[in-house]
């Protein structure tokens, strides 16, 4: 029984404790770093052992948990998440970063592509923080994080599931929101503009790319604030006001 | 969706464990530190039965967790919690078994609290022989921390009015315990902090009375040294006394306070007895100067809970009990010995940051001394405690025992999220003082002991001698809380 037992805690010396679920790399992995940088206790859920392994050496002893798993396995989810909960002896802090965004021509309409794409972006994170969800309700605390994009704004020419499974994700956040703000708990929605990751090597055209370390630094700043929604950079909003009020008349037109 | 492979199964990283059952999450709740300093998430279990209880411990082994024990959830830091865990709150076993009025025996299931006890026995002319300065607790709970009161100089922990238990082991079979009958569990169940087993039944002596009210005298002292002179000269011819301490009083003062001190009404000192006795006439008032509901006393405590508000009140106290003397008066029991519950939720006057107690025992020839380091140490550390209350022990034979022939003085430390860290290391010089003067440490307070420290006082025996019975009564660690994972880690 012993093995299964939480971490010694002691009553004046606190330590606030993080799941980040896509933890490998990319923002993921800056977030695990700047969490652990704080203090915090990270669990790092993600598929590649190897990049976990290095995560974990990277940090202070003990700081970083790796977890070796695929978030499209979602029933493997409610174990895990128990074990983590025990293994951390609490939580405070969960972010969901899975994302996969493979290469789509215009033409190119390949289910299993697809499918692939919202099992990570979206079924994943249901999953992982519909856990989180039932446990800050009850624990009447705790923040939940969603990591989204400027492209859940609208469905455009490029990349028609990816858009879906982030406009999906988007609305399911809000719902979360309105259901357990009432409870304590804060839900934000992190929508980043292009970030300097494995994601972006299948971009056309980019502008205002920031690295993950600086995109990490302002989701927390997000997180810390308890905000709602956050654009990473803030510049984002504009962009996304102005994609979002174009008329579909133009907006069809448009070759991103 | 069949294309999908299927990966090896998960956290590979993590070792091969057991595969855990899930329990469902409508059990889990917050529970917190009486002082409210931490707090965690468990899976919370209310037994009303043996059999219940015995199913919640066959459900933990199924489960793969541990079990901490809960009573009325008093204690100052982390003795009930058990994070992330089962908690068991025997709250709802709370039947009377059997009482004697002619005898003042009682039988009675572990979740009967203080309170429930007291209004039981009260018109029959019985009191409990231990009364803790809160009536929530429960009996359970104050076996298993072997709770004390203000007379604990006279009748020593609660532990010395058991004459027995019943005690249910981690495997479900239950054993019943007395001075003769496995004396040995006996010796370690009480003061063992819920580790050996749960308490089913507990059979205990009540104190006869012939009042419902006592004869109480109070008067201010001027130091420490005043205080130690009062307790010499008094404990001899009362049945209570307590001090309490302005612990913000340095210099010549250091020490100065209060003293109360209170008598049993002997046979036919009160003409009306059954009067005295009845329920009705044993209540802490509604009203605080017959206007301010209790239950918002705390708010009004709230800006006094301050180094300046603290010195103003203990002030403010201090002059009054210098002007008027000595004073002697007759209160109902209640009045005396349930100050904390006197404002309901008093602690909350702390703010968010709660509150820990540091309460060391010292033995009575080192105590002066080390009890005027510690009060200075505080206040050179900028860290003083704004409630200080002093009492005077007798050494007991239980195993894990903290009581001493002397001393103790319990201190209340606000805690708020800038002193944590100072506050910790103030409690680790503390330890040593206390140490160094031979005295030791009480579970149902304790916040911050360390292994090390706990060794140190208890001694490897004593500690061999409780893992030895903990791995009779409990062989697989079954019985668990955050305190025995923190106090006494398995190397």
């Amino acid at each position: 029984m012993s093995e299964n037992n939480p971490p010694i805690n002691r009553p004046l010396e606190t330590q606030r404790r993080a799941i980040v679920v896509g933890a490998s790399s990319g923002l993921g992995a800056a977030l695990a770093r700047r969490l652990a940088a704080r203090g915090y206790r990270v669990a790092a859920v993600a598929r590649r052992e190897a990049e976990l392994a290095a995560l974990r050496d990277s940090a202070g002893p003990g700081l970083i948990c790796p977890y070796v798993h695929d978030v499209t396995e979602t029933e493997q989810v409610p174990l895990l998440f128990d074990q983590i909960t025990r293994d951390l002896g609490g939580l405070d802090l969960i972010i969901y970063a899975a994302a996969v965004q493979p290469p789509v021509k215009l033409n190119e309409y390949d289910f299993a592509k697809d499918e692939a794409m919202i099992r990570t972006n979206l079924l994943g994170a249901i999953a992982w923080l519909n856990q989180a969800a039932a446990r800050f309700e009850r624990a009447r605390a705790g923040q939940i994080v969603g990591i989204s994009s400027i492209a859940g704004d609208r469905g455009r020419v490029g990349s028609p599931v990816y858009n879906a499974g982030k406009a999906g994700l988007d609305t399911y956040l809000e719902a979360l929101r309105n259901r357990l703000s009432r409870h304590g708990v804060t839900v934000t929605t992190i929508k980043p503009g292009f970030i300097d990751t494995e994601l972006l090597k299948n971009a056309a055209r980019t502008f205002w790319v920031v690295s993950p370390d600086e995109a990490a630094a302002l989701t927390l700043a997000a997180v810390d604030r308890r905000r709602q929604l956050a654009y990473v950079p803030p510049r984002w909003r504009l962009v996304s006001l102005a994609v979002r009020v174009m008329p579909s008349f133009v907006f069809r037109r448009l070759s991103f | 969706m069949n294309q999908i492979k299927t990966k090896p199964p998960l956290a590979r990283a993590e070792a091969n464990r057991a595969t855990p059952t899930l329990l469902p999450t409508d059990h889990l709740e917050e529970v917190r530190a009486w002082g409210g300093v931490t707090s965690s998430l468990s899976y919370v279990y209310r037994p009303i039965t043996a059999e219940a209880l015995h199913e919640v411990l066959l459900l933990a082994r199924r489960s793969g967790r541990s079990v901490g024990l809960r009573g009325g959830g008093n204690s100052y830091g982390d003795a009930a919690m058990n994070t992330e865990n089962i908690v068991v709150d025997i709250r709802r076993m709370n039947r009377i078994l059997d009482w004697n009025p002619e005898t003042g025996r009682i039988r009675l299931e572990p979740g009967v609290t203080l309170a429930e006890l007291w209004q039981y026995v009260l018109e029959d002319g019985w009191w409990p022989p231990v009364a803790t300065g809160t009536s929530f607790t429960t009996m359970g709970g104050s076996a298993a921390m072997n709770v004390h009161g203000k007379n604990a100089y006279k009748a020593g922990p609660i532990g010395d009015h058991i004459i027995e238990f019943d005690l249910m082991l981690a495997s479900g079979e239950t054993i019943t315990c007395s001075r003769e009958a496995n004396s040995d569990v006996f010796h370690a169940a009480i003061g063992g902090f819920g580790m050996l087993g749960i308490f089913t039944s507990l059979t205990m002596q009540m104190k006869r009375i012939y009042s419902g009210l006592l004869d109480v005298e109070t008067c201010a002292r001027a130091n420490l040294d005043e205080m130690f002179t009062y307790f010499d000269e008094n404990t001899g011819r009362s049945d209570y006394v307590v001090g309490w301490i302005d612990s913000l009083a340095g210099g010549k003062a250091l020490g100065q306070g209060d003293v109360h001190r209170a008598n049993y009404l002997p046979p036919g000192e009160d003409p009306t007895p059954a009067q005295t006795l009845r329920l009705e006439n044993q209540h802490l008032g509604p009203n605080l100067f017959g206007v301010v509901p209790r239950s918002i006393i705390w708010v009004f405590m709230q800006p006094m809970m301050s180094d300046v508000g603290v010195r103003f009140v203990n002030f403010g106290k201090h002059m009054l009990g210098s002007v008027s003397g000595v004073k002697r008066y007759r209160q109902p029991h209640v009045q005396f010995h349930f100050l904390l519950d006197y404002v309901p939720e008093f602690k909350r006057a702390y703010g968010p940051g709660g509150l820990i107690q540091y309460q060391p025992f010292i033995p009575k020839e080192t105590a002066g001394d080390a009890f005027r380091d510690i009060l200075s140490l505080c206040q050179r550390r900028g860290l003083p405690n704004y409630l200080t209350v002093l009492k005077r022990h007798k050494p007991d034979d239980f195993l894990m025992t903290y009581a001493v022939d002397g001393f103790s003085l319990a201190m209340d430390f606000r805690v708020t999220s800038a002193n944590r860290q100072r506050l910790t290391w103030l409690t680790r010089e503390l330890d040593e003082i206390v140490l160094a003067a031979g005295g030791r440490f009480y579970f149902a307070k304790d916040s911050t002991l360390r292994p090390e420290v706990a060794r140190a006082y208890l001694g490897d025996e004593t500690i061999a001698r409780f893992h030895e019975l903990k791995h009779r009564c409990d062989p697989d660690g079954l019985l668990q809380t955050d305190l025995w994972r923190r106090v006494f880690p398995q190397s």
